[in-house]
């Protein structure tokens, strides 16, 4: 990995991740509310004497993520008070777990040039969102507490990771393996993920320098690029013998760059005492045995398995796991099919791409592409012909092998006809031998594009290619 | 019916039960004698008048309900009532109406109880006197110069002065306890957890409890064990069997009480005597009294006042004028607003006190202050604990002071250190009740209290019974 002028960055990423709770933690108010200000009760809007019970599901949540990411699960944790005043924050104080948080010590691995990384978990701790505040765009700031109260969990990693590169791969694994729990859609732009960087640089062997923290990143993207700006911020301060200030930056967005936050929003005692309204939490062997046990399979062991069962590649095993719904969409087609590594290369090379475009809903169903792939691999039709189908299956529903017949898709394997629309296409291309012999390697692709269309593009590929060589050489 | 206002729960039930008299009756009473008289003891908030008559009517068949059934009550305005103002007496929630009943309310509302009004107080809980209210001070049935005590003056007042058979109050350093004392009537701070805070404005949260006060033990007894239940609302409060009343008439033949060997150095030489004498009367009536040294006083004392404090700093937070409340007028940004709003929200000692408690709290001094009182709470809890793994009760002084002057300039460091006695039940959780045991001077009166184990409810009534019984020649 390259330095930039000579500087090492020390980056560690703290993420909030909202648990997907019916009910917030706290109240038995829901989590999801559509007009401002309906999901609320005395408990989240901090009404004077109304009092917090913890709803044992977001615990459970928590504890699940935690096991998942391979923490040490303390067998009792407890809730503390974070006091500060803002608008969006109801009682003036947080509920969360500063002195004993409900896990330490987890890993996240990531892929870098050097191969696998792990990238160490400090720890993880259950608190309460707070409201949310939002612009009218004239003098007012508008309040609306539906999301006070709505549990959440922060997922501190240790400063470990040292680019944007192993940030983004950082975050990527981490959400994977939190959606495939099923604790919570991870969605970024809903802010149902939101992550702050930590940053420092310091030349290799010397001690660590000053960190700046930047907050209110929206995407993946906006977080590397913030990083990418950032590390070389602080490189070109260093180098010209100016000192990094401590300081919160936020990322503006248009411009690329950090700048300095408002200081109203910093330095903050936060005077944190034992939250006095709720007892320990006491988690005994067994639950957490339970809790391990009820983890889905997770992206890592996923992947290694079809590596070894399906015989797919590294590459296509980390596709296929990239997130939950390909995984499982892959595992059904491949149960249907006798050739799964001919669905990992069109899920990749397709369905992928029918998922983005269609908001994550994958079109085709699995028994569509498992009888695609039948066909592809007994040869019956040639992979520009399953593509084809593929993406027809993406806007209706038809029995595949009757559409191939009748539509006569089927592959032609015949050579002598293949050889005979060989010698059609050089009677139509009479300078495609000369510049073949000439080293045109471009001569070969318009044969075999000759063959194709006249075969209606049924042609084997396979026995096209040497059908075209064949006649090119003749 | 001028007696009706003076008859104990007990004695109302029976003629309610006979139909001598209906609930309506009985709440016109009260609420006649509280138009008569209240303009000069300054009891009452808020008067609920037309809303009690309706549930005086609603709950007129009491057969087969509970003990409480048709009686009248009121409530300190800290505990929180639906469709009613709870001010707290504080000009930060002067005009807040909840949307919503603390628990015991809701708890009297289905025992058919009727709720005649809301008493004054000392602002959020913070006082011993019920001088720190923007309504005025209450003042004490016994001799109206003086203070009924607090921060619960107005509910010790209320039933001292006849204007309802028993009220809650609330009870964080000794605010139940003290103003019983003070108006010579029974007050009791329950075990921690065993009343739900639900809906309790309260101010620190790990030491206080919603207390019943009454004219009588046994009223004082059967009010408990109305209210005293698990309520999931509140995560502290526990499932316990809070029956106090099967055993109450026992007697206290060997029951080993502990009487402090010394008292603290600002203890009144009368309040001394008192409780020596009380003592003496134990042993005449079966008792096994021994005396024993006690943890220090002052530790406790301190303690409760960095802990009180801090958790206090942090739970009236809350009142920033956003959501309800009082809200100053100058909007230019939050910062201002949130300034304004608790500089002329707050009375003086709220803000010392919020003052303090953020002082112990900051950072760097987390170890030296909060961390030390913690410790200190934790040893004098388990000191306690071994005291009465030896003993059943411990009695103690309720105050070491008779009532001051209404008005009387007060040293605030020497009005906290009159709570050196109470503070004992708050910062160990265990339970105590305070109950009349002298007359003195200017016809005020001195309380004796008996503090017992955690959820040992039933042992303390039974002593405090007897004694009660004993010197009143049976009520």
């Amino acid at each position: 990995m390259s330095l930039y002028k000579g500087y090492e960055a020390v980056i560690g990423l703290e993420v909030h991740v909202e648990l997907k709770t019916e009910t917030k933690i706290f109240c038995s108010c829901k989590t999801k509310a559509k007009e401002p200000n309906t999901a609320v009760c005395p408990v989240c809007m901090g009404m004077p004497g109304a009092l917090p019970v913890l709803n044992k599901k977001a615990f459970e949540y928590a504890l699940k993520a935690a096991l998942a990411l391979e923490c040490e699960i303390n067998e009792c944790s407890s809730f503390d008070r974070k006091n500060y005043f803002y608008p969006d924050l109801p009682k003036g104080y947080q509920i969360t777990q500063f002195y004993h948080p409900l896990a330490t010590g987890g890993k996240v691995r990531i892929n870098t040039e050097n191969g696998e990384k792990n990238i160490g978990i400090k720890q993880i701790h259950l608190e309460e969102d707070a409201g949310k505040l939002v612009h009218d765009g004239n003098e007012f700031t508008l309040i609306d507490n539906n999301r006070a109260g709505v549990p959440l969990i922060e997922i501190v990693s240790n400063p470990e990771i040292s680019s944007a590169k192993e940030a983004l791969s950082y975050l990527k694994n981490l959400k994977n393996i939190l959606v495939c729990t099923g604790v919570s859609d991870c969605r970024m732009n809903e802010g149902e993920l939101r992550c702050d960087v930590n940053i420092s640089v310091h030349k290799p062997g010397e001690k660590n320098g000053t960190r700046t923290e930047i907050k209110n990143l929206n995407s993946f993207q906006f977080a590397a690029k913030a990083i990418e700006y950032e590390y070389k911020r602080q490189a070109d301060l260093l180098e010209n013998g100016e000192e990094v200030v401590m300081e919160t930056r936020r990322f503006d967005e248009a411009g690329g760059k950090t700048l300095p936050m408002r200081s109203k929003e910093q330095a903050n005692d936060y005077r944190y005492f034992p939250e006095p309204n709720l007892p320990c939490i006491c988690v005994d062997k067994d639950a957490i045995e339970r809790i391990r046990k009820s983890l889905p399979e997770l992206p890592d062991k996923r992947k290694k398995r079809y590596v070894d069962v399906f015989g797919l590649s590294e590459y296509e095993s980390e596709c296929m796991v990239s997130d939950c719904e390909t995984a499982e969409y892959f595992e059904k087609c491949a149960s249907m099919s006798k050739y799964p590594k001919i669905a990992a290369n069109l899920i990749i090379g397709e369905i992928l791409k029918l998922k983005a475009d269609g908001n994550g809903e994958i079109p085709v169903c699995p028994s569509a592409l498992a009888e695609v792939c039948d066909l592809s691999g007994d040869d019956k039709i040639n992979s520009p012909t399953a593509k084809k189908l593929v993406k027809l299956l993406a806007g209706e529903t038809f029995d595949v092998e009757s559409y191939v017949i009748k539509n006569n898709l089927l592959q032609i394997n015949d050579k002598d006809i293949i050889l005979n629309a060989a010698r059609n296409a050089l009677l139509k291309n009479p300078k495609a031998k000369n510049d073949y012999l000439g080293g045109k390697q471009n001569a070969l692709k318009v044969v075999v594009g000759a063959i194709m269309a006249e075969t209606n593009g049924r042609a084997n590929p396979v026995i096209a290619n040497e059908a075209a060589k064949s006649v090119l050489e003749e | 019916m001028n007696e009706l206002v003076n008859l104990s729960i007990s004695e109302l039930r029976t003629l309610l039960d006979k139909n001598e008299i209906s609930p309506r009756m009985l709440a016109q009473a009260f609420l006649r004698r509280i138009k008569e008289k209240d303009e000069d003891i300054g009891a009452f908030i808020t008067v609920c008048g037309e809303k009690a008559l309706d549930l005086a009517d609603k709950n007129d068949d009491c057969h087969g309900k509970s003990m409480l059934c048709g009686i009248p009550y009121a409530l300190k305005d800290n505990i929180c009532t639906k469709g009613i103002k709870t001010t707290c007496s504080s000009k930060m929630l002067e005009n807040f109406v909840p949307c919503y009943d603390a628990t015991a309310k809701r708890i009297l509302d289905e025992k058919n109880a009727v709720l005649l009004g809301k008493l004054n107080m000392d602002e959020f809980g913070m006082g011993n006197s019920t001088e720190n209210s923007i309504f005025g001070a209450t003042k004490n049935p016994l001799n109206r110069e003086f203070v009924p005590g607090g921060s619960s003056g107005g509910c010790a007042a209320a039933v001292a002065a006849g204007f309802v058979p028993f009220a809650l109050g609330s009870d964080t350093g000794g605010s139940v306890r003290q103003p019983a004392a003070f108006c010579s009537v029974v007050g009791m701070k329950p075990s921690y957890g065993a009343v739900s805070r639900y809906g309790l404005v309260g101010f620190a949260p790990s030491l206080e409890q919603i207390g019943p006060i009454t004219k009588t033990v046994y009223d004082n007894a059967v009010v408990f064990s109305e209210i005293a239940a698990y309520d999931k609302k509140d995560a502290v409060s526990k499932s316990v069997n809070y029956d106090v009343i099967s055993g109450i008439k026992k007697g206290i033949k060997g029951v080993k009480i502990a009487v402090p060997k010394e008292f603290d150095a600002s203890t009144d030489k009368v309040i001394e005597e008192n409780i020596l004498s009380a003592a003496r009367m134990f042993e005449q009536l079966g008792a096994e009294i021994e005396f024993v040294s006690l943890p220090s006083y002052k530790d406790a004392l301190n303690a409760y006042y960095i802990l009180s404090s801090a958790e206090a700093s942090s739970e009236l937070a809350r009142f920033d004028g956003v959501r309800y409340g009082y809200s100053s007028d100058e909007n230019e940004d939050y910062e201002k607003r949130y300034k304004n709003t608790r500089t002329k929200g707050f009375g003086d000692e709220v803000k010392r006190r919020i003052l303090l408690g953020t002082y112990v709290l900051r950072e760097g001094y987390y170890d030296e202050y909060y961390k030390k009182a913690l410790s200190a709470r934790i040893r004098i809890t388990n000191e306690y604990k071994e005291i009465l793994g030896k003993y059943d009760l411990v009695l103690l002084p309720v105050a070491p002071a008779l009532p001051h002057k209404i008005g009387e300039k007060r040293d605030v460091l020497k009005a906290y250190s009159d709570d050196v006695y109470t503070v004992i039940a708050n910062i160990t959780g265990f339970p105590a009740i305070s109950v009349n045991c002298g007359q003195s001077r200017d016809g005020l009166a001195v309380g004796m209290q008996l503090m017992g184990k955690a959820f040992d409810e039933a042992l303390v009534y039974r002593a405090a019974y007897c004694y009660e019984q004993a010197r009143e020649g049976g009520k």
